[in-house]
């Protein structure tokens, strides 16, 4: 009986499993192999060859563009988290029926279920030179002449990025809200505390893990976006994603395997220092 | 919990949460007004009279490409991954409910496959492909790029539904003598089914919407999104924005189709008593 059981456990598993195999592990190990490979306008030569990552390591772009995805991540995480929270706990605390909570909640996250790429085209009418945004504060009189920093900049990133990925704070945040046991505010409140002061020893660290799950989700996302920047910045950002694909498309496929290396390993390293904070398997 | 009248906070909080989702749809709506432009008009406002030109012109083939090609293939494959994330999800979710060898591996495998940045999967099933001498295809590389995205996420969503799952009625089946097949068939799906239904519509909006990992697994022929992208260079006629519409107006059918049938099936579940529910 026992052995017919697992046997069966194992075939339920076993599409999940192949999938991970084939596309996930096996493409991961052919990065590995591939980027120290040898490689000529033409093709890539199987070799073992440290050059591909002396070359990365070695350039000062290389260290450039990390610093700015780098930068890019620390500053969509802070305003991600700081909007998401918000709206989180407005929704969680303040709301009080649960159907309103619901349909709320879903407001919130049904943009995530729409195109990404979508949504950054919507952004041109806004801010581009005769966009609505240059065209109000022109007719206000603030401004004399169109502000063009607004599209194809830095800033027009870092919005793009908000825009997109504060549906991964809201989430993991509303969740671990809504898990908080209601007598513990009560409790504080009794025991004198004033709102703020239940928000920040109370709410707060009773939220971490739900915090923690967001931001690896924006950071992650974040550190590999390579469309983004490409869309808002209009070709004037970099960013390690956009650096991989410039060398995939000068056919520099050995080059652009060693960054991905290089950006796989940090990316673990910043989600292994996160995990830390948060036990993922008891979140569900 | 605080009863009675409302706060300064409150009107605060709520100020600010009106502003939150006016920032997430107040683009979109932009779009989906600048898509009826006149045919005379430009990329933003004003308007230069109101018209469907710029969507008759979308499904012009040699104007903007091919886009009733891009929408099919990627009908067909968010289908596709739909379909195979919730099988796959459900029996793993069954399967990862009795402890076995090898479920922390393969637990840490969902984890990493979201966590990897998407470019990095295209990249390389897209160089395997290249090293193994195979062409990328919509069907079978961005396949399964796309099911390392909507399975684990299928299979959290398994995990906190099965944590919630009351076993006692599996239990009830097996005393009533039903056998496993008929006890899942009879009793775990019609007891899940809204929840299926959540795993289906992420895995076809995700796979619908995805970029990043069709990028280099596509192969010849693109998926609508690498099809807009593509058009974003080139285009530069609120045509962009008619697409943007319909693509959308696909989203939003597929959301609202689940929703509903979700809705429906609770409510049902409320009026009639469920057979599998309540055990009759």
């Amino acid at each position: 009986m026992n052995r017919v059981k697992s046997w069966v456990t194992y075939l339920q598993v076993a599409p999940l499993a192949l999938v991970f195999l084939l596309f996930l592990i096996v493409p991961i190990a052919t990065i590995v192999v591939v980027s120290f490979f040898d490689y000529n306008t033409t093709q890539i030569i199987p070799a073992f060859l440290l050059q591909n990552y002396e070359e990365l390591l070695l350039s000062p772009v290389t260290w450039r563009t990390y610093q700015q995805t780098i930068q890019f991540a620390l500053i969509t995480w802070a305003l991600t988290l700081g909007i998401g929270f918000t709206v989180a706990y407005f929704v969680a605390f303040h709301v009080r029926s649960p159907t309103m909570q619901t349909v709320l909640f879903l407001i919130c996250t049904i943009p995530f279920w729409t195109s990404n790429v979508i949504r950054m085209i919507s952004w041109i009418p806004f801010l581009g030179r005769h966009g609505l945004a240059n065209t109000t504060l022109m007719n206000l009189g603030l401004i004399n002449q169109p502000l063009e920093f607004l599209l194809y900049s830095d800033f027009s990133v870092v919005l793009a990025y908000v825009h997109l990925y504060t549906l991964f704070m809201v989430v993991p945040i509303f969740n671990s809200m809504m898990r908080i046991d209601r007598s513990l505010l009560e409790a504080a409140r009794d025991a004198g505390a004033t709102g703020w002061q239940t928000l920040v020893n109370v709410i707060l660290p009773l939220c971490k893990p739900g915090i923690a799950i967001g931001s690896i989700f924006v950071v992650t996302i974040v550190m590999g976006d390579f469309v983004t920047v490409r869309m808002m910045s209009g070709g004037l950002s970099a960013s390690v994603g956009l650096m991989m694909a410039n060398a995939m498309s000068l056919l520099q496929y050995p080059a652009a395997a060693a960054n991905a290396v290089v950006l796989l390993l940090l990316v673990l390293f910043i989600v292994a220092a996160m995990m830390r904070l948060v036990d993922i398997r008891k979140e569900l | 919990m605080q009863h009675g009248k409302r706060g300064p906070a409150f009107w605060l909080l709520g100020a600010f949460f009106c502003l939150f989702v006016l920032f997430l749809y107040g683009p979109t709506l932009t779009i989906l007004i600048l898509s009826f432009q006149g045919p005379g008009g430009g990329l933003t406002f004003p308007m230069n009279g109101v018209s469907l030109h710029w969507f008759r012109n979308l499904f012009e083939k040699q104007m903007v490409g091919d886009f009733a090609g891009s929408l099919q293939r990627s009908m067909i494959l968010g289908v596709a991954v739909m379909l195979v994330t919730v099988v796959a999800s459900f029996s793993a979710g069954l399967a990862f409910r009795s402890r076995f060898r090898g479920s922390a591996i393969i637990f840490y495998l969902a984890i990493a496959s979201l966590i990897v940045p998407s470019i990095l999967i295209s990249l390389g099933i897209g160089l395997l492909y290249r090293v193994l001498g195979w062409d990328p295809a919509w069907y079978s590389s961005a396949f399964g790029a796309h099911l390392t995205w909507t399975l684990p996420f299928g299979l959290l969503i398994m995990f906190a539904v099965f944590n919630r799952f009351d076993r006692r009625y599996e239990e009830a089946a097996r005393d009533l003598g039903a056998t496993s097949w008929q006890t899942i068939r009879h009793v775990v799906v019609p007891i899940l089914l809204p929840s299926l239904i959540g795993v289906g519509l992420f895995g076809f909006t995700l796979s619908y919407d995805e970029f990043a990992r069709s990028l280099y697994t596509a192969g010849t022929f693109n998926t609508l999104p690498l099809e807009i992208y593509g058009m974003t260079t080139n285009v530069t006629t609120p045509v962009l924005y008619a697409l943007g519409t319909v693509t959308t107006g696909v989203s939003f059918l597929v959301i609202a189709l689940a929703l509903l049938s979700v809705t429906w099936l609770r409510r049902r579940r409320a009026r009639h008593g469920s057979d599998a529910g309540k055990a009759a």
